[in-house]
């Protein structure tokens, strides 16, 4: 009786010793390396680009879409796609606006209905998704429609204004070495820390990806698939809420127009960032750096005096460039 | 057929006859936005609602889904034309893919009036009935220029978006009005000078705006004076200016006049806006209509609808009402 | 003479019945597996066998008939109650995540918690830990596979059979169901399943293995179980039958009756 050990021939024999695959970080160096670049390039090009102020300003810039991508990258994660998003955004601010100056309601308790909403939402989207089996692409098509239009009709298509200082104060700044830094941009980075823990160290977390990767999978082994689809619109819903009161805290007002690009920003964002659009695959981190990459360009160029129809023909050179580099890196891990 | 079917048949075609006939009498008018949300076209389809009761006109609306959206007006017009309108009036979502639509439609003697934005040619359409926005501009141009009083000026252009003729025809004009060397009317180019030390784009938009105005500042903060296509963009301006600490030695100039930017015009944000008039254009544009479909006549050429100078401090030399008037006459809410 | 010591029953099934509208899957099917035995299933298509394992692992819940789990009648409602009872399943699609690393695939669902608050409040995975089983569990089915660490789809057809068979013997307690588990492979990856199969019977777990391939069935099984018209035909001891008299017991072709007695498995 043979003791040889069985064979794993073609293994590929990484660093000795337990350690977390480096596979992960390669997936965001791509970004982060797109992000140092053009950094490098606008520093050149205007003697106003590398200063505490401008980065400080960026951050500040991309923060709605930033939080929103945050929820966009959990649903992308899981093999679907969020099209609601940035009208979902829209409905929040003018929800938590209007319950706070027409119905009067303290601004904590108008906030926290406001992303009640784009929860509640996000629960409407991941029902149809997991108990009527719909793909996410037209779900979200509908929801974003419903969302607009309910945004619409609620606010009279008007801007709602005098704003409760409370409901604005993540607008607010706070002086670091002299450079003012806002208090949403805090936020956002925090909520970045969280999600970026939770999908990383945690079962939970680690089930998105499981579920993104190989539903059928999860469903045999066990873990509860239909329920880690559901909690990942809603969070993501409620993730849109919170990017409402940033916007509003932004821009001081409750704008029934705002986030109508802001899906396509925030998915741009998440594909820059080397998540995958199969799903399965990305880190939440990236989204930042995608978001960031965006915000630099479109302040680099407005530096240089560049018509911003260059901005739009560049991002889309990137998400080109994005997805190829998945799709390559893909084929040679096989 | 069993009998009872055909005589129900029967009575169908038979009443369907008498509401063609009876509805043959009342002239059909149609009315296609850009979209349907902004407040502009709100009012817009408000006043040509009011003036086809009043003239006994019926009225048919459309929309496009979004700004830029053509496919949409021209499914609307061959719509409106099978629905036996005579006459149809249209913000153009695109003014040149438009055109061929328009020309289907005027080959089958339907009238088409472009409402504020001309189509490119102008004379594609039977009539246009516009506000000038290249003379919106210039009135804001030339109360900048007597609110800066000789001051060196460090003006900031906060534009539409490229290629727009509604854009580039504000710009212009404001340049034009301001004393700058500027383009004329029919150029579809921002026109450019020393004086304006940042060109950003902020697609109409309150947010977008803040974000233009902030880049601008961070390339050169020394700016006195901000041109800006549109309230909203206005709105967003001010509060990048704000939370730099620059909004008091700022003047801030810009087109519409709805309620919300009156508003902000009298709470100072605004120091003047050039008002427009979407509930005339639409008014007359139903009257033309009805003209046509009872007497034959059609209308042609450019129509101005007008546009008033609005602002709390008046300047010498340069005629403006202040925000009172600018509120009574001000449309959206 | 000493009497051989009778075999202990791990699993048995008496006359399972299970019917999808007209069609009668199962009519009245028996199932005997023992300790420390490979079981192989085989049947034509349509004799049942799928049926019969998908009863089995919990998949499906048969129409009457008993299943009994060490002697204990138990109901499976679900593919996860099978599992809580110790019967783990490799299926033919192996159900891994591609994209994950071993160590997170053989844990997958069965995570492991940091201990103390880290675990309870934060609910931090304790993935040193994991890791550390992974190789423990892999080494000691002699599966040469260096890290733990790199993505499942680095791997080939083989090694990713060796892992899902892994997962599924780690975590097992009385039985392993193996579906077509060398498909997909080519001779010598074949071979290496098969060599983890035997060693994950000599730890002690009893394996069921359905198979279509009659040469590596006469590799590795004890017993073989004949699946014919919804119902268990005969067992047979490959030792004492040759592969065409099998092949043709599965067919019709030869019938029980017809065997030398001893071909019979007892």
């Amino acid at each position: 009786m043979s003791a040889a050990t069985t064979d794993a021939g073609a293994s590929k024999p990484n660093a000795p010793g337990p350690r977390w695959p480096a596979g992960l970080s390669v997936a965001v160096l791509g970004p982060v390396i797109a992000l140092v670049l053009a950094c490098t390039f606008f520093a050149t090009q205007s003697d106003h680009f590398l200063s505490g102020g401008n980065f400080s300003l960026i951050l500040q810039q991309v923060a709605v879409v930033g939080v929103i991508a945050i929820g966009q990258t959990l649903v992308i994660l899981t093999g679907g796609i969020d099209l609601s998003c940035g009208m979902l955004m829209a409905l929040g601010g003018i929800v938590m606006t209007r319950f706070a100056t027409t119905l009067g309601m303290p601004p904590v308790l108008a906030i926290g209905c406001g992303i009640g909403v784009t929860a509640l939402f996000g629960l409407v989207n991941g029902l149809l998704v997991t108990r009527i089996r719909l793909p996410s692409f037209i779900v979200t098509l509908g929801t974003m429609n419903i969302a607009f239009a309910a945004t619409q009709l609620y606010s009279g298509a008007q801007t709602v204004t005098d704003l409760p200082p409370l409901m604005t104060a993540l607008g607010d700044t706070f002086s670091v070495g002299g450079t003012q830094f806002a208090w949403g941009t805090v936020a956002m980075l925090a909520l970045y820390a969280v999600a970026w823990y939770v999908l990383r160290e945690t079962a939970a977390g680690r089930h998105v990806y499981a579920v993104g990767n190989n539903a059928e999978a999860t469903r045999l082994v066990g873990i509860p698939t239909q329920r880690v689809l559901l909690v990942v619109y809603v969070v993501a819903g409620a993730l849109y809420g919170v990017a409402s009161l940033l916007s509003v805290a932004r821009t001081g007002v409750g704008d029934p127009n705002a986030g109508q690009t802001d899906n396509l920003d925030a998915i741009t964002a998440v594909v820059l960032g080397g998540t995958s659009l199969f799903g399965g695959r990305g880190v939440v981190v990236g989204s930042l750096v995608g978001a960031l990459v965006v915000g630099v360009f479109r302040n680099g160029l407005t530096l240089m005096g560049v018509s911003s129809i260059y901005q739009v023909l560049v991002t889309g050179v990137l998400v080109i460039l994005a997805v190829t580099a998945d799709q390559l890196s893909r084929r040679g891990a096989r | 057929m069993p009998k009872f079917a055909s005589s129900l048949l029967a009575a169908a075609v038979l009443a369907g006859i008498a509401t063609v006939a009876a509805g043959a009498d009342q002239p059909v008018i149609g009315l296609i936005t850009k979209t349907d949300t902004n407040p502009f076209f709100v009012k817009m389809k408000e006043g040509a609602t009011e003036m086809a009761k009043a003239r006994g006109a019926k009225l048919l609306t459309a929309a496009g889904k979004q700004d830029g959206d053509n496919a949409a007006q021209v499914t609307a017009i061959e719509n409106m034309i099978t629905a036996g309108a005579k006459t149809i009036m249209i913000t153009a979502n695109d003014s040149k893919a438009i055109v061929p639509a328009i020309q289907k439609a005027r080959a089958k003697g339907v009238m088409i009036i472009a409402l504020d934005s001309p189509t490119d040619p102008q004379d594609a359409t039977d009539a246009l009935f516009a506000t000038d926005n290249y003379k919106a501009g210039i009135l804001i141009g030339e109360y900048a220029k007597a609110a800066l009083g000789g001051k060196p000026a460090h003006i900031v252009t906060l534009d539409l978006f490229p290629g727009h003729p509604v854009g580039a025809q504000r710009h212009n004009g404001f340049m034009k009005g301001f004393g700058l060397a500027a383009p004329d009317a029919k150029i579809n180019e921002l026109g450019k000078a020393p004086e304006i030390i940042c060109q950003a784009d902020s697609y109409g938009d309150q947010a977008k705006g803040q974000t233009a105005m902030e880049n601008c500042l961070q390339k050169n903060p020394d700016v006195n004076l901000v041109y800006t296509i549109n309230e909203p963009a206005a709105a967003g301006a001010y509060n990048a200016l704000k939370r730099a600490g620059k909004e008091k030695g700022v003047i801030i100039v810009s087109v519409d006049g709805g309620c919300a930017g009156i508003r902000n015009v009298k709470a100072g944000i605004i120091q003047a806006t050039s008002q427009q008039y979407p509930l005339k254009m639409a008014a007359l544009g139903v009257s033309a209509g009805v003209d046509y479909a009872t007497k034959g006549t059609k209308v042609s050429g450019y129509t101005d609808t007008g546009v008033t100078l609005i602002a709390d401090k008046a300047m010498p030399g340069v005629e403006s009402k202040d925000s009172k008037v600018g509120e009574s006459l001000c449309w959206g809410k | 003479m000493n009497a051989t010591a009778q075999p202990r029953v791990v699993m048995q099934a008496t006359a399972l019945v299970k019917r999808y509208g007209q069609v009668t899957a199962l009519d009245g099917s028996d199932f005997e597996l023992r300790a420390g035995e490979i079981l192989a299933v085989i049947g034509d298509n349509g004799a049942g066998k799928s049926s019969l394992i998908k009863a089995l692992s919990g998949a499906t819940t048969p129409d009457s008939g008993e299943i009994r789990l060490d002697g204990v009648v138990t109901k499976f409602r679900s593919p996860i109650e099978a599992r809580r009872a110790g019967i783990e399943t490799v299926y033919q699609d192996l159900a891994v995540a591609p994209a994950m690393t071993i160590a997170e695939n053989l844990f997958l669902g069965r995570e492991m918690r940091r201990p103390g608050w880290r675990g309870s409040v934060l609910r931090q995975l304790d993935k040193r830990r994991m890791i550390e089983e992974s190789v423990a569990r892999l080494a000691e089915l002699k599966v040469g596979i260096r890290s733990m660490s790199q993505a499942l789809e680095t791997l080939s057809g083989g090694q990713r059979q060796c892992v899902a068979v892994a997962r599924a013997a780690a975590f097992a307690k009385h039985v392993v169901i193996m579906d077509e588990p060398t498909a997909a492979l080519g001779v010598k990856e074949g071979g290496m399943v098969l060599e983890l199969i035997r060693r994950v019977r000599d730890r002690g777990l009893a394996v069921v293995l359905i198979s279509h391939n009659m040469p590596h069935v006469f590799e590795v099984a004890d017993r073989i179980h004949v699946a014919r018209l919804g119902k268990r035909g005969c067992v047979l001891d490959p030792k004492k039958i040759g592969m065409s008299d099998t092949v043709a017991v599965m067919t019709g072709a030869l019938r029980p009756e017809d065997l030398p007695r001893d071909a019979l498995a007892h």
